[in-house]
């Protein structure tokens, strides 16, 4: 076995980074966005469409589908390549060691109150875990990030934690 | 909201023979540009892959949309998947959900999304409101 095999992927690096709280960034939830999202997934319920229908169920205007918050579209000054930004790929600092192969392996959604349009979220969000793992794909670095976002009344509405695998 | 007692379940078909088409919807809609998703050349030559296959958080969405359509748009206070095989163009992807446990107005619900070939592409839990 060579060293390359028995070496950690977690680099001093990357452990000082655990639990450290991202800057700030603003998700502001819009009526363009929350149909865009529903219309991609196949919802066909108008509440999702039509601020009519939406106020007549109850909400404040179109809700938020599940699965809406996963990959929104952030600043792209900071999240898109053609910017020269990074790719929206999850904070913090990349394995020594070349694993270029990303897989989503997990979302998990926790929420506290509906997301409706004209809501200003904030996110924040850390690196709660890496763990190296070697499976059929080879050797793994998987990350967990959890990211929570605050209403503009102040109220945690969800948290989300996302498992990120490179092979 | 939908009365759930423990061992009901619900099927709906949420996509038949995805497309690019499908998945750049998708890819315009989260502002998930990954070339992987969208560019054949570049998911052969940087990762190995066959061509494009869609975001996980598409099928999570579409998982989503089988609760939603039977429980209501937000029903759900917990929604966690696992991505368990890749999508393909060609897909067609069937969402299953079964409750498992009703406590406190709180049904848990197993949710597994399929292939064509029957093959669990997401699996995970939700939680939802009974009331």
């Amino acid at each position: 076995m060579s060293d390359a095999a028995t070496e950690s992927l977690i680099t001093d690096e990357m452990r000082a980074e655990i639990g450290k709280e991202s800057e700030p960034w603003t998700c502001e939830v819009d009526k363009t966005a929350v149909r865009m999202f529903a219309r991609a997934v196949g919802h066909t319920d108008p509440v999702f469409y039509d601020e009519a229908e939406a106020k007549k169920a109850g909400y404040r205007s179109l809700p938020a589908p599940p699965g809406y918050l996963g990959t929104p579209v952030f600043d792209p000054r900071t999240s898109d390549p053609t910017f020269g930004g990074r790719r929206g790929s999850g904070p913090g600092p990349q394995p020594s060691r070349p694993l270029k192969r990303i897989l989503n392996g997990g979302t998990e959604i926790e929420h506290f109150d509906d997301i409706c349009a004209g809501d200003v979220l904030t996110a924040k969000s850390h690196i709660a875990s890496y763990e190296e793992r070697t499976g059929s794909i080879g050797e793994m670095l998987i990350t967990t990030t959890k990211t929570t976002y605050t209403n503009q009344d102040g109220k945690v509405v969800a948290v989300m934690t996302g498992t990120g695998i490179r092979y | 909201m939908a009365e759930l007692k423990v061992g009901d379940t619900h099927e709906a078909v949420m996509v038949e023979n995805i497309t690019r088409t499908h998945i750049v919807k998708y890819a315009g809609a989260s502002g998930d540009f990954n070339p992987l998703h969208h560019d054949d050349e570049a998911a052969k030559n940087m990762a190995g892959y066959p061509g494009v296959f869609a975001h996980g958080m598409y099928s999570m969405g579409l998982t989503g949309r089988m609760l939603t359509d039977w429980l209501g748009p937000t029903a759900l206070t917990n929604f966690g998947v696992r991505f368990t095989k890749q999508v393909w163009p060609g897909d067609t992807l069937t969402s299953r959900a079964e409750v498992t446990d009703v406590q406190d107005g709180i049904a848990t619900i197993k949710v597994v999304t399929v292939n064509q070939d029957g093959e669990s592409v997401v699996e995970g839990e939700a939680k939802a409101k009974t009331d």
